[in-house]
């Protein structure tokens, strides 16, 4: 290890060391348990992250522990989930060497560095959720295979880039291009696995909001979530979230490659589900989320003083329609009542959510169910599909008030 | 290899932290890897040789459990068909058989 790090300043190293020598030193790792059958998982402190749950350490994959998304919408860098594909994690980036390339079906191929890259270009800032395509597949019923996931796989944050329009418009696009590519710096395991590349029409990579980030939540991007770049597609899952962003390529014609074509493909049906264990007829890439909403404040068993003001809150959010209404259930959606909205962080952001409710002593069951400005609402029974993509039942939680 | 990493502290390493503005390199050591108990008998040596190549055996420990032979026998495949897993036609069937036995309900 010393060998590794002889090379850098001797400062940031002995700093770098000091904090993460201590996680290992303390030795025994905690443990949680997901509401789900063989939900057992440690919590682990990756370089960068305060402990979070594991899911797989090679590649690394960490959910957020959900009490965590009650103390905010911005969900904090060292709390935010990792998802890898690809085993191959870059071991070393340096920042001034590296380059992020434009090529393909463009007039002027572009090879950018990360100061060119914040120098030449127009800067903006997105609140935006990202979050995994497979969150919470550890409820689906029946189960089906796949990262066996709580609620943990998302998170929002306030992410700073340049458009990709921007660089497109800088490339010249020629006629023609009809999608548009995005690879990063992480490799498969063995030269057989498909490299993990992303791709999307260049009507939506234009959008002028699909944008390539350098910062998130006002500091570089942590290494787990794609330093020192990333795309940044607001209002869609994660998946197509590159990280290690270093090459963009301008197609004539659709990307076929093994993680548009075969990998992440939903029922090709309105609401992307089918009937429980059955295949679809035919699929099509996952793309825009659905919308959600959750009770942040208590967890399931947790207890209530009876007779008495309590205050519920949560997070809602959505594709990017915006969040019309959250309504609430306090009797397992016999009657629903209306949550007051907290603030307005832009339409692709967790919206807070809050309601004063007084309850009886007893169990009651909560549910939470919102509506987007489009009139997209949450089901009230899950929707299966076979790689338990995209869930967004209204969810139920028990407290017990006394 | 295996023997190595079996046992192994999890140790993980960033150093150089707040790179972009300062130019410092960012250096990232994966964190090491365990042999979970449950796989770490004869009968899983190998589970352990094959799935290892490419990625840790939690990706195996977290699936559901119960869930048959087929659910195995679909995984495998596809490690083998899709993401063309290194992975001897002989061994095939044994892995799937001792990933059921440990998982599937087929013990």
């Amino acid at each position: 290890m010393s060998d590794a790090i002889s090379a850098y300043p001797r400062r940031s190293v002995l700093a770098g060391l000091a904090g993460l020598a201590a996680a290992p030193a303390l030795a025994k790792e905690a443990q949680l348990t997901l509401p789900f059958a063989n939900g057992e998982r440690p919590l682990v402190r990756l370089p960068q992250k305060r402990p979070l749950i594991a899911l797989t350490t090679r590649p690394p994959q960490v959910e957020t522990p959900f009490a965590l998304f009650n103390q905010g919408v911005i969900t904090p860098n060292d709390a935010f989930f990792v998802r890898y594909h690809l085993s191959g994690l870059p071991d070393t980036i340096d920042p001034a060497t590296f380059r992020l390339t434009l090529g393909g079906q463009v007039d002027h191929p572009l090879s950018l560095s990360l100061a060119e890259l914040r120098r030449d270009f127009p800067v903006q800032e997105v609140v935006a959720v990202n979050q995994c395509s497979g969150n919470s597949r550890g409820f689906s019923n029946p189960r089906v295979a796949g990262g066996q996931l709580g609620h943990g796989a998302m998170g929002n944050a306030r992410w700073r880039g340049v458009p990709l329009r921007a660089l497109l418009d800088r490339a010249g696009v020629k006629a023609g291009a009809r999608q548009v590519s995005f690879s990063g710096l992480d490799t498969p395991p063995v030269d057989t696995v498909p490299d993990f590349v992303k791709a999307l029409d260049l009507d939506h990579a234009r959008d002028g909001e699909v944008m390539v980030a350098w910062a998130m939540n006002g500091e570089d991007l942590p290494f787990l979530n794609g330093y020192p770049l990333r795309l940044v597609v607001p209002g869609w899952y994660g998946t197509y979230w590159v990280k290690h962003l270093n090459e963009i390529t301008l197609l004539d014609q659709p990307f076929d490659g093994y993680w548009m074509k075969t990998a992440y493909r939903i029922p090709d049906t309105p609401d992307a589900s089918v009937p429980v264990g059955t295949k679809p007829a035919s699929t099509r890439p996952i793309s825009k989320l659905n919308v959600r909403s959750f009770l942040t404040s208590h967890a399931d068993g947790a207890r209530i003083a009876a007779r008495r003001q309590t205050q519920l809150r949560g997070i809602a959010f959505s594709g990017g329609d915006g969040i019309a209404h959250v309504l609430v259930s306090i009797d397992d959606g016999a009657t629903w009542a209306e949550a007051q909205l907290g603030e307005d962080l832009g339409r692709y952001s967790f919206r807070e959510w809050r309601l004063g409710v007084n309850l009886a002593p007893g169990r009651h069951i909560i549910r939470v169910r919102a509506t987007t400005v489009a009139g997209e609402t949450q089901p009230l029974q899950p929707l299966w599909n076979p790689a338990g993509y995209m869930r967004n039942v209204v969810e139920a939680v028990t407290v017990e008030a006394v | 290899m295996i023997a190595r990493i079996a046992g192994c502290v999890a140790i993980l390493a960033l150093i150089g932290a707040a790179p972009g503005a300062s130019g410092r390199v960012v250096h990232y050591q994966p964190r090491e890897e365990t042999i979970p108990p449950i796989l770490s008998d004869e009968a899983s040596q190998i589970v352990v040789a094959n799935c290892m190549s490419c990625h840790s055996l939690d990706y195996l420990t977290t699936q559901p459990r119960g869930k048959g032979t087929k659910f195995w026998r679909d995984e495998v495949t596809k490690m083998i068909a899709v993401y063309k897993a290194p992975v001897e036609p002989a061994d095939a069937d044994a892995i799937v058989a001792a990933l059921d036995r440990k998982f599937g309900g087929g013990g």
